[in-house]
């Protein structure tokens, strides 16, 4: 069924975002679990980066409240197994220690991208597995592969 | 009537045959992703998002002030937290006459060995690098199965080997078992691991 192929293949490509978040956390008993606990980094993160867009913009830039944003930035996206959204968030604190503004933006700008896009993968696999499950398929087992 | 050795007051009920834990995180996801690990695993969470908090509901926030029915088997702590850090929480925990042979276990994201090594002396059972796993959880219930069995004595005498099976199913834990040589060991070894682990 060629939505199930799709989804077999969001649901691989996901892995490169959230691994443990699905093999380890979800279970028949607990489907919403994991929309649960990715829409709560999902808001976390909304008002973690509108807050870093504020104190970078500040004539006076506090690194070390922009560090410590960015470390809980880092570690909820560690914790869902999002790891582009962590390794520039590793990136961004070194930034903050060597106090370089502009190098911040940029990160800055780059974490929004890759909130982003772990947004739109997700919205989009959820979106298959209702339309399979809406058409009384049955979704796709997630492959451990590692 | 099972629960010789249990630090405080039990109320004997269904739920004591479940191990309680106490998760300490001031982070809403890792809250979050740490209870349900720990309730596929069986046991019982009570999460809160300080060290404040878990003195509160332990009842030491005034003087080891008791708590009628409080049983807590285990206790997990992120590291770094505004106000109180997992590690004065630890070292209070530790202070505690009703509540220091509780095992505490410290979650960090980073992998600092000299925080790791000052943990484990002032009393931690285990040190965690974050992202924490099913099966970190898995061995951390162990450590809360094996504080209710046998009230844990000094550091000197150290192993858990209490419990009489190892893990059961320690899938991506090979050859790590509380049971095996000093403690101090075992969280480096995984800390390793770990590191090779993650890319």
């Amino acid at each position: 069924m060629e939505v199930g192929h799709q989804v077999g293949q969001m649901q691989r490509q996901w892995l490169d975002y959230t691994r443990s978040l699905f093999i380890e956390l979800q279970d028949d008993n607990n489907p919403d679990f994991v929309v649960e606990v990715v829409s709560l980094f999902f808001q976390d993160s909304h008002k973690l980066l509108n807050d870093l867009t504020i104190a970078l913009d500040q004539k006076s830039v506090d690194f070390k409240k922009i560090d410590a944003h960015v470390h809980q930035l880092k570690g909820s996206s560690s914790s869902i197994g999002a790891q582009r959204v962590k390794n520039c968030c590793i990136a961004f604190r070194n930034f903050c220690e060597e106090q370089n503004t502009d190098a911040c933006l940029k990160c800055l700008h780059q974490v929004k991208q890759e909130c982003c896009l772990v947004k739109n993968k997700l919205e989009t696999l959820f979106r298959l597995e209702q339309q399979i499950m809406a058409a009384g398929g049955s979704i796709p087992m997630m492959e451990l592969s590692f | 009537m099972e629960c010789e050795g249990v630090v405080s007051g039990v109320r004997m009920g269904e739920s004591s045959e479940e191990v309680h834990v106490l998760a300490v995180d001031d982070s809403l996801v890792d809250r979050k992703v740490i209870e349900r690990l720990l309730k596929i695993l069986a046991c019982k969470v009570t999460a809160v998002d300080s060290g404040v908090r878990a003195l509160e509901y332990l009842g030491l926030d005034q003087s080891d002030a008791f708590v009628e029915g409080l049983k807590v088997d285990l206790i997990i702590t992120d590291y770094c937290m505004p106000g109180m850090t997992g590690y004065d929480l630890l070292k209070k925990i530790k202070e505690s006459s009703t509540f220091r042979e509780i095992p505490v276990v410290i979650m960090s994201s980073e992998n600092i060995l000299p925080r790791i090594d000052r943990c484990l002396e002032e009393g931690a059972e285990d040190f965690i690098v974050k992202p924490v796993k099913l099966s970190d959880v898995k061995r951390l219930k162990d450590y809360g199965v094996g504080g209710r069995i046998n009230k844990r004595k000094l550091p000197d005498t150290t192993e858990l080997d209490l419990s009489s099976s190892p893990p059961s199913d320690s899938s991506s834990s090979p050859s790590i078992s509380p049971s095996s040589p000093p403690v101090i060991d075992s969280p480096i070894q995984r800390l390793k691991m770990t590191t090779t682990a993650l890319d």
